[in-house]
């Protein structure tokens, strides 16, 4: 048996925290959260190329909070299933051997469930490599499940173990911390951001947001890109040491992005009615890595005509008028793939900018706690920004 | 029989000074020994404001009489001072319009038909259809205006501007292209302090920012000492030049007025008189106005500051040849300001009001408040400045008035980005006034909206930039510590914590010298 922290489907408790789970995050964290920590059999291994994992540390995601907080759309009840041990940021040792992998290897996962991990032919996505994209994600000897974390049959990494599939499994190099290697999943997505963006040489990028997301985006910008000025949008003061040491040209407070953007773009400002001001003009670039309605229409409207808008947050519902008017191209980014523009996997890419100091710093500020401590971690990630963290992680190995 | 202006020396007889801080004042005590330096009261006006316009007209210096130079098909240019002057906006009938009547008459007996009328406003913003109106008046504006006859100077219409040159300096002159294909160019001034009129009237006023940005730069500001003294002003000296090349081009017909220091009206001339000579009623004035402003919220006390209107006198008209003028002009205009000061002390104090040349009908922003105290102020000097090399200023102004997005859009980017990176004006200037300067948004603010060009805040702290060269410490009592440090300032809330923290530069009893103005005066320092 295994402590794990499981998602159940709980309708009160989902239309309370999606009434006033922004405004009140703690209220999460209380009453109101659909999870609950529970004694379970651990996953079964029963088909080839998948074993069994003992995790040691798994990163609570904005994706996480969504879900728990009723945020997250209905659109996405189709590839999850319930209940579900959440956790999708995993570092964790294999218990058994796993082809070339033998017992004891610490591996992070990629945590979608392609085809490969489904026992099915490969889709026209995953023959290409672009596994994000995989089209099987509800098919298969699993249940339906978008990633592992969201999947009722692998359990997830807020467990003491799960199951995975060999090709999911990325070794952690010898010498790496935990909490390094936590980051690589997170830096795997930012990769995918920052080449799904389409940057040409010296264009001008704009990053609203600057949690873990917008950091690292920011990161695989400078330095997998030609992006010329990278203006990050900052709210707290670590957010903005952090986004200048990962290669913002700028940093501005949210109030006033739009304003630093004009002048730095000498764009026209215009205010229509009851609704925020926009440009005429502006960067080439914009990456939502908030997901929230401001967040996005900030990146809509800031960003020039023609240019593009890189929702990296799993963006909420905003006014598009901006994308219709200013022919912007709208570009999806979900996850990492395992074959990028120019070749090699995001995790690849995402192993060599682990290994910066700029992130080996960060990745000693992690925060982790047991699993019987879920109520604070969640208060804890809710409020990273304000309390100057940018990672919050569950060690199941404490939990007793 | 007016005083001249004087000096007091606190001493243990002196009543509670009053000190100007933005929308309000307070009474401040001052220590034993302070000098205050009370402005001169107001000199006589002239009997007949009429009589003295058409007299000036009909008997110029070093010029033919006004209607000698008119004739018919002339195109004559009629340019006038905006509302940057004067300060407090004067009570209707501006002088300007009352003049320009007299012009317009003599130009319509002489048959000449090709008039426009031009606020030579440079960089400022454009005046609204009321504040063009108060200027010029109703009959004026309602012959003028409808017709596109009676504008504002657009410095950036390059289809409207003519480049005269460059002086042997190297300046451009590049000014309005119908001011300067004109036949006679009427320039009506007013001459509130000793830095306007003159050459600066034509030069400036009629100018874009090809030729601004030669005298209105960090290098030329901090040698000019001071702006109201144009003989020891570098700004003013690449002025003249400028004044002189435009004169060999087009004939120049200046208008110089001169206003006494009636600059409150009734319900406030208990600022305008001097404490200890406060009448029962002027107390009780001054008392219901402090309770008043102490209740009322800000937008009110705004409302009840910027509404006021100033009885001014006219003190002097003189027309004709500009030199010839100004000099006339800079006689009376000393005659009103003057107070003759012995001597610098360690520390200089000032109250900033709520009112400076850009922000009439708008607000007075940080920035603002710094040009106020430490440009106009902290340089309305003759000699030397009243505050030794090396000394402290401390100013009053409570720094929170916040920008007017109408008036002021590249003063609040100026503040945020470029004072957040640096304070010190040549480095600003450097970096960022070309940008600021040329930015499309900024320009189409100026030219469309009200807004004042996007380089106008870089001047604003040009305008300082003497006074950071020559003090140490400036530390604003009752100032929003914020503003002030992004200022490079600091903030005190008394005056005594003021003269505490200025204590490491000027010592634990320094000389300090208090500017009771508004009225206005110019320290003349020996």
């Amino acid at each position: 048996m295994i402590l794990a922290l499981e998602m159940f489907r709980s309708l009160p408790r989902t239309a309370v925290g999606k009434a006033i789970g922004t405004r009140m995050p703690g209220i999460l964290s209380g009453y109101a959260a659909p999870l609950r920590l529970v004694t379970i059999d651990p996953p079964k291994v029963d088909r080839p190329g998948w074993a069994r994992l003992r995790t040691r540390l798994s990163g609570i995601c904005g994706s996480d909070l969504g879900a728990l907080s009723g945020q997250t759309s209905l659109y996405f009840s189709a590839v999850v299933s319930l209940p579900m041990v959440l956790g999708h940021e995993v570092v964790a040792e294999l218990l058994e051997d796993c082809e070339d992998l033998p017992a004891g290897t610490r591996v992070v996962l990629d945590p979608v469930l392609t085809c490969a991990a489904r026992g099915v032919e490969p889709c026209e996505n995953c023959a290409v490599g672009q596994t994000n994209r995989c089209s099987r994600i509800t098919v298969g000897h699993l249940a339906p499940g978008l990633q592992t974390g969201f999947c009722k049959d692998t359990g997830g990494g807020w467990g003491q173990q799960l199951v995975a599939h060999r090709s999911q499994m990325h070794a952690v190099p010898e010498g790496w911390s935990d909490e390094q290697a936590l980051l690589m999943e997170p830096l795997s997505c930012a990769v995918h951001t920052a080449l799904r963006a389409g940057v040409k040489h010296n264009d001008r990028v704009l990053v609203s947001g600057a949690g873990a997301v917008g950091l690292f985006a920011t990161l695989a910008l400078r330095q997998l890109t030609p992006a010329g000025e990278i203006i990050v949008v900052a709210k707290h003061k670590h957010q903005r040491e952090l986004a200048a040491e990962f290669g913002a040209t700028e940093v501005v407070q949210p109030d006033e992005v739009l304003r630093r953007v004009r002048r730095s773009t000498g764009a026209f400002q215009l205010k229509p009615e009851y609704s925020p001001a926009y440009l005429l003009g502006g960067v080439d670039v914009a990456v939502d890595a908030v997901g929230s309605k401001q967040s996005l229409e900030t990146a809509l409207n800031a960003t020039r005509a023609g240019g593009r808008v890189v929702l990296s947050g799993m963006p909420a519902a905003a006014d598009l008028s901006a994308a219709w008017f200013r022919e912007l191209e709208v570009v999806g980014t979900y996850a990492s793939s395992q074959h990028e523009p120019g070749g090699r996997g995001a995790f690849e890419l995402a192993a060599e900018l682990a290994e910066l100091d700029a992130v080996v710093r960060l990745s000693k500020s992690v925060a982790s706690y047991p699993l019987h401590r879920w109520r604070e971690a969640l208060d804890h990630a809710h409020a990273a920004g304000r309390l100057g963290t940018v990672k919050v992680a569950f060690d199941p190995r404490s939990s007793q | 029989m007016s005083r001249p202006g004087f000096v007091l020396e606190v001493d243990d007889r002196t009543p509670p000074m009053i000190v100007h801080e933005g929308l309000g004042f307070r009474l401040e005590s001052f220590p034993l020994g302070t000098r205050v330096v009370y402005p001169p009261e107001s000199i006589p006006a002239v009997p007949d404001v009429d009589e003295a316009i058409q007299h000036a007209l009909l008997n110029p210096l070093d010029s033919e009489p006004l209607p000698a130079l008119l004739r018919p098909g002339m195109r004559l240019t009629i340019a006038f001072d905006d509302l940057s002057i004067p300060l407090p906006t004067m009570k209707a009938p501006d002088i300007r319009g009352r003049i320009i009547e007299a012009v317009l008459t003599m130009a319509a007996e002489a048959g000449v038909d090709d008039v426009k009328l031009i606020a030579a406003n440079a960089l400022h913003r454009r005046m609204t259809a009321a504040e063009l109106k108060h200027i010029v008046g109703e009959r004026v504006f309602r012959s003028f205006y409808p017709q596109g006859d009676l504008y504002n100077f657009d410095a950036e219409d390059r289809d409207e501007l003519t480049h005269l040159g460059t002086t042997e300096k190297g300046e451009d002159i590049e000014i309005s292209k119908r001011a300067a294909e004109s036949d006679l160019l009427v320039y009506v001034n007013v001459n509130l302090v000793a830095m306007d009129g003159g050459h600066k009237s034509v030069g400036i006023g009629l100018a874009s920012y090809k030729s601004l940005r030669h005298h209105h730069n960090a290098k030329t500001m901090v040698h000019s000492r001071s702006f109201m003294d144009h003989k020891h002003s570098e700004m003013h000296h690449s002025a003249w030049r400028m004044g002189r090349i435009i004169k060999d081009t087009v004939k120049v017909f200046q208008i110089e007025t001169t206003l006494n220091n009636d600059v409150f009206p009734s319900s406030f001339s208990f600022l305008q008189k001097r404490e200890w000579e406060w009448s029962v009623k002027d107390q009780a004035s001054m008392l219901g106005v402090r309770r008043g402003l102490s209740v009322a919220p800000p937008k009110l006390k705004h409302k009840m500051f910027h509404d006021m209107r100033s009885v001014y006198g006219l003190t002097g008209v003189n027309a004709g040849e500009v030199e010839a003028v100004h000099e006339k002009t800079l006689e009376k205009v000393h005659a009103q300001h003057s107070v003759e000061v012995n001597g610098q002390s360690d520390v200089l104090v000032m109250g900033v009001p709520y009112l400076g040349p850009y922000n009439v009908n708008s607000s007075m922003n940080p920035i603002l408040a710094a040009c106020m105290g430490l440009g106009y102020y902290f340089n309305s000097y003759r000699g030397q400045p009243v505050v030794r090399k090396g000394g402290a200023v401390i100013l009053y102004h409570p720094l929170d008035e916040g920008f007017n997005q109408l008036h002021h859009p590249s003063y609040v980017d100026f503040y945020e980005e470029v004072l957040a990176e640096s304070t010190d004006p040549a480095v600003v200037g450097e970096k960022y006034e070309q940008q600021f300067a040329q930015d499309p948004w900024y320009i189409h603010l100026y030219r469309t909206s009200h807004a004042y060009h996007g380089v106008h805040p870089f001047y604003m702290w040009y305008w300082i930039a003497h006074a950071l060269d020559h003090v140490d410490e400036v530390i604003w009592v009752g100032g929003n510590r914020k503003a002030a440090a992004r200022m490079g300032f600091r903030a005190a809330t008394t005056l005594q914590d003021a003269l505490e923290m200025a204590s490491g530069t000027v010592g634990t009893s320094p000389s300090i010298t208090y500017l009771h103005n508004p009225p206005h005066l110019l320290a003349d320092v020996r």
